[in-house]
């Protein structure tokens, strides 16, 4: 599936929740809770984004010429959100995660945690997924 | 506004609530409740309003021009400098030295203190529970300088092991600078040990007020330290406007490190005679319009006292400690009777960031992280806290909503 089709499927899962912002956030912790975590000895300092109230660690390898991410965060909700990314961004080609305009986040009525001020690492985590796709690549 | 008994004025918070237009707002479509007092506190019509006029009527350069503007637009500025000296009760209002804040204030203190009275190799004696401000100017000296910066450490109850403050001092050590309210925990500090050790040790005393202005009365006369330091935006009044007081002694004998406009009598290329008084600390134009809107903070917050206001924060503080006691999940950093309007709380297991970001979902402004406190954070071993800060403006009522969704949140994220 390309980017654009997991975003829409993304999308599509979202819209039960109309505007029950509840029932949205319990899914999203859901998503924090299920999503794998990385193991204490990986969480090394050169995977920590930092800067940020919640601690985001990323880890990016090359497989047969796609690219593929392993995440976790301190914070639930931000893990929630790292677990969406994944989602998306998984097993894709360098070029495409480059271009990823990532629209759903918006679409899904989570623009907010995406905001400067929000300092939950997700910024920095898109740009070093971007940044890392990019080194892989080469 | 006021029902006034004999001496005892009562606070009326449905009258004050009116007094603050952002109270209005509603935020995700629940009224806003702001507890991130300890933040920054909102400001009353009468601060906004006073602002407004200053630039409507009055706006003009002071202690400069001769015409009627210029005089008038002094005369305010020199009349709230006396109205905030004597809420604070400075004798001499020379001794209040207006800055941009908080950190400016400490920020001259330092570069003073340390082109006079510290000498390579000197101690600085700070507390476990300092805002990042009041670590980094030391830190900065002692960087360069050799010097050493010596902690107070925390009993069991997070508060300030005193006795274990005496054991710290050498003949190297100089200053002792401490916040007289903790910003994360809401303790006091007691005052009246720092001092009795000073004293004794002839050590400065550096009081960070920054938390203990907006909640208590201050009376700087009778707590006699060399300096004391405050914000006006945390008490009602504008941001980039805080508050520098120095003893008559440091007022003469504290070096001019940031020169400019204003503080000097005669320039000449080759020397300059400085001006007496606060005006030596001054520095190019005031933020005058701050200024301006401080004083009309005061001036509305003197229509209680600040005895009554201590006493109906204390209030809320204690009944929030209680409500909060009440929820298992719920730990209480420095839980004491005697605080400033500042509670912090983890819920066991769960990130502040994620109970901030639910909260903020039901209209509820706190504060998460480390709260420019990370060396404490390390010590009571957490990323960081949720924090509740009360003001004049907040009630039983809100805080009864904020625990109902408290726990809500705590059953989302469980």
């Amino acid at each position: 599936m390309s980017i654009t089709d997991i975003e829409n499927e993304i999308v599509e899962e979202f819209e039960i929740f109309g505007q029950d912002w509840e029932a949205k956030y319990e899914h999203l912790i859901d998503l924090g809770k299920s999503l794998p975590v990385i193991k204490e000895e990986r969480k090394t300092e050169d995977k920590l984004i930092k800067g940020c109230q919640s601690r985001v660690w990323l880890d990016s390898e090359k497989k047969n010429d796609k690219i593929f991410f392993t995440a976790d965060s301190d914070a639930i909700i931000t893990k929630g959100m790292v677990a969406l990314m994944i989602r998306v961004l998984n097993g894709q080609g360098a070029k495409d995660i480059i271009e990823s305009k990532l629209e759903f986040i918006n679409k899904i009525g989570l623009k907010e945690h995406l905001s400067p001020t929000r300092a939950n690492g997700l910024v920095s985590m898109i740009n070093r997924m971007k940044m890392d796709a990019l080194t892989l690549s080469k | 506004m006021i029902t006034q008994k004999s001496e005892h004025i009562k606070l009326d918070t449905e009258l004050i609530r009116k007094d603050f237009p952002i109270l209005n707002r509603s935020i995700n479509n629940f009224p806003l409740i702001y507890f991130d007092n300890g933040a920054t506190t909102q400001k009353p019509n009468q601060v906004i309003e006073a602002i407004t006029n200053y630039y409507s009527n009055t706006n003009s350069n002071i202690h400069r021009g001769v015409h009627t503007l210029s005089r008038e637009a002094t005369e305010a500025f020199e009349v709230a400098r006396k109205t905030i000296a004597s809420h604070f009760k400075i004798k001499n209002e020379q001794q209040l030295i207006f800055t941009s804040g908080t950190t400016d204030s400490l920020n001259i203190i330092s570069a003073g203190l340390s082109r006079s009275v510290l000498k390579n190799g000197d101690e600085i004696i700070l507390s476990s529970y300092e805002h990042h401000s009041n670590i980094l100017t030391w830190q900065l000296w002692a960087g360069e300088n050799n010097g050493k910066l010596k902690i107070i450490p925390l009993k069991n109850d997070h508060s300030l092991d005193y006795e274990a403050l005496e054991k710290l001092i050498t003949p190297k050590t100089k200053i002792i600078a401490i916040t007289h309210v903790s910003n994360t925990l809401g303790l006091v500090t007691d005052l009246t040990q720092i001092k009795a050790i000073a004293k004794k040790h002839n050590l400065i005393i550096v009081v960070d007020g920054a938390q203990s202005a907006p909640h208590m009365e201050v009376d700087l006369t009778e707590l006699d330290v060399d300096f004391f330091v405050c914000s006006a935006h945390k008490i009602y009044g504008p941001t980039g406007t805080g508050i520098l007081y120095m003893s008559e002694k440091w007022l003469r004998a504290l070096p001019t490190t940031k020169p400019g406009g204003g503080t000097i009598k005669t320039v000449s290329f080759e020397k300059t005679e400085y001006a007496e008084g606060a005006l030596r600390f001054e520095a190019g134009t005031p933020n005058i319009e701050g200024v301006i809107g401080f004083a009309a903070a005061i001036n509305y917050l003197n229509r209680w006292g600040m005895k009554i206001i201590h006493e109906y924060e204390l209030g809320l503080v204690n009944y929030a400690q209680y409500k909060l006691s009440e929820i298992p999940e719920v730990i209480v950093y420095g839980q004491s009777t005697n605080k400033a309007a500042v509670i912090s709380f983890n819920v066991k297991d769960v990130h502040p960031f994620d109970v901030g970001t639910l909260l903020d979902k039901y209209g509820i402004a706190v504060r998460t992280g480390h709260h420019c406190t990370q060396p404490l954070m390390a010590i009571l071993c957490v990323p960081g806290t949720v924090r509740i800060s009360f003001a004049i403006y907040n009630t039983k009522t809100e805080i009864d909503f904020f625990i109902e969704k408290l726990k809500k949140v705590i059953s989302m994220l469980k």
